[in-house]
């Protein structure tokens, strides 16, 4: 049996280990047993600041020390961090390009019960848009620890977004490389290619399993950055199997399946069916009964990859 | 503070408004009543107290300085540009889409310049992260943060004064611009702030109220925020704004408005008669 872990889980052991630097210095909005910041909390309480329920300080706060030349990560679920400091992370951390770690925890629909106030579906798009910003959704525990490691050593504003349920691991096998930037070719195929972000990786990967009983050969890109994008494999797929679906539990509008849209359209047009919700609000429940609820399931998957490629063949 | 230290700093402060005109008027463009009201402030701030190695801007242990109210560059440019930081000539390029010298404060590249500010109320939780972090690295440093009576109605201002006060950030001195006006009227008529003093008083502050175009009573606050142990400090500073320019003074109409050739000529002529009192 696979590693099952959630990517908080395998934050918090990453954080504490990339604590060793002592320029780094962890932030958290009282939310710091559920993000994860506390395991690092318990290691360098020195180092560590739980700045009470206010976001929007505790991001002008990190600013503050990363002028100074400390590496803050800042902590609170997605809804809270990209959401609620949205002008902070933009004005004072990306702005004056400031080497702020931005961490949004329980982003999705998958934070479940909790419902749509804190279900954020919107955070990808927000974050991308903002100049400068790297942007990374990593799929499982192994992809946090690198992404952890990456980020901690790249200079500059950065957005992780991170999920609450506990997930399969995919990555953790010979020959895997994190690189910013880079996306991972999970599985090789031709006639169409899934890219998924996320916990979606996982059922983009189930997706392909169950299309190669019909003969369907599927590639399948887990795309950890969304920006910068990277955009020679996003050609690469368009070019080499013509059909193209995105995965990702996010608003289908201004998220991954865009960020892949805008790539090839200017180049290499092809078409590209987008698995996401659906310009709507999530509500209270049972996180996999929401994924199914909402579409995130490898039965849509399947069903895009299908209509992709009759689109390519038409 | 002698007599002729105190008219040393008056005229400082009278050089910034006077240059401060002068980048506005070649900009067409700027905020001049909440520059007006802070060149006292910047005066002794950057001509007396501050730690500061113009020639070494980055300098790692110089004193932080954060303008929370960004607009305010009209006070700000001048400022380090007659402190030596970039040449004084630069100032005629402010707010030009080929100049560094962007209409809000720029922390990349402007030198001096410690924090990008600008959306209104970010500036003063920039500036309890860089008290925060002298304490973390052990450094004597300390962060000065002007913000604005008006900005005060941003919430996030609060945020960072209930941290500020819970973590007893000694090593940070706020400086209120209390110049009653903010862009749509005065501040009572917008929102009233109402006790300013007893408002930091409960967020944990050293408090002062002092007359923010009294060279000496500012820089008698700041020593004694200094000496002050314990506690952040809060130096309500009260202002004019638009000081100096009679028909700028208290009034909003002069918040982010240019002047025309005539007023120019008249505020120019309003700075020449000060200048020659403060020579008499």
């Amino acid at each position: 049996m696979a590693e099952k872990i959630a990517t908080r889980h395998a934050y918090g052991e990453a954080l504490t280990e990339a604590g060793s630097d002592p320029r780094i210095v962890a932030l958290d909005a009282d939310v710091s047993t559920c993000t994860m910041s506390c395991m690092f909390g318990e290691k360098y309480p020195e180092r560590f600041y739980n700045v009470g329920i206010a976001e929007s300080n505790m991001v002008g706060i990190a600013a503050g020390m990363a002028a100074t030349g400390l590496i803050p990560f800042v902590h609170s679920f997605a809804m809270f961090t990209a959401g609620r400091a949205y002008d902070q992370i933009r004005n004072s951390v990306a702005y004056p390009g400031l080497n702020v770690k931005v961490v949004g925890t329980h982003a999705g629909l998958t934070v479940g019960e909790d419902g749509a106030t804190h279900q954020c579906l919107e955070d990808i798009g927000l974050m991308r848009v903002i100049p400068g910003m790297v942007v990374i959704c990593p799929c499982d525990g192994n992809e946090t620890r690198e992404a952890v490691r990456a980020i901690a050593k790249y200079e500059g504003p950065c957005y992780l977004r991170l999920g609450r349920l506990a997930v399969e691991s995919v990555t953790d096998r010979p020959g895997y490389r994190f690189e910013i930037g880079k996306a991972v070719t999970l599985k090789e195929g031709s006639d169409a290619t899934v890219i998924a972000t996320g916990l979606m990786v996982q059922v983009a990967l189930k997706a392909a399993e169950e299309l190669e009983k019909e003969n369907i050969n599927v590639r399948v890109l887990d795309m950890h950055t969304i920006k910068p994008l990277d955009r020679e494999a996003v050609l690469k797929a368009a070019r080499e199997t013509g059909a193209i679906v995105t995965a990702e539990e996010h608003n289908v509008l201004c998220g991954l399946g865009s960020a892949v849209c805008e790539a090839i359209t200017e180049e290499y047009p092809v078409p590209v069916l987008k698995v996401g919700t659906m310009d709507t609000f999530g509500k209270s429940g049972n996180p996999l009964a929401l994924m199914e609820k909402y579409g995130l399931t490898k039965e849509n998957i399947i069903e895009k990859v299908k209509k992709g490629i009759a689109l390519k063949n038409d | 503070m002698d007599a002729q230290r105190v008219r040393e700093l008056e005229k400082k402060a009278h050089e910034l408004r006077v240059t401060g005109l002068k980048m506005v008027r070649c900009a067409r463009s700027g905020h001049i009543g909440g520059a007006f009201s802070l060149s006292e402030i910047m005066a002794v701030l950057y001509f007396e107290k501050m730690n500061i190695r113009p020639e070494e801007p980055k300098w790692e242990d110089r004193d932080r300085f954060v303008l929370s109210k960004g607009h305010a560059t009209v006070a700000l440019y001048p400022t380090l540009a007659l402190r030596g930081f970039f040449p004084v000539e630069d100032l005629k390029t402010f707010r030009r889409i080929d100049s560094y010298l962007s209409g809000h404060a720029e922390m990349t590249q402007v030198p001096g310049v410690d924090m990008s500010t600008g959306s209104l109320g970010q500036g003063l939780s920039a500036a309890v992260g860089m008290a925060t972090a002298a304490k973390q690295l052990g450094k004597s440093y300390y962060t000065y943060a002007v913000i604005g009576d008006g900005e005060l109605e941003e919430g996030q201002i609060w945020e960072a004064c209930m941290y500020a006060g819970a973590n007893k950030l000694d090593n940070l001195i706020v400086i209120v611009d209390s110049n009653k006006v903010q862009l749509d009227g005065t501040v009572e008529e917008v929102l009233d702030t109402g006790d300013l003093e007893a408002k930091f008083r409960s967020f944990g502050f050293n408090v002062f109220s002092i007359n923010g175009h009294d060279v000496k009573q500012i820089s008698d606050a700041i020593d004694e925020a200094k000496a002050a142990k314990g506690r952040p400090t809060a130096i309500i500073a009260n202002t004019v704004k638009g000081k100096g320019v009679s028909f700028m003074e208290n009034t909003c109409k002069w918040h982010g408005k240019t002047p025309c050739d005539e007023e120019f000529v008249l505020a120019f002529d309003e700075l020449e008669k000060i200048s020659k009192e403060l020579e008499g």
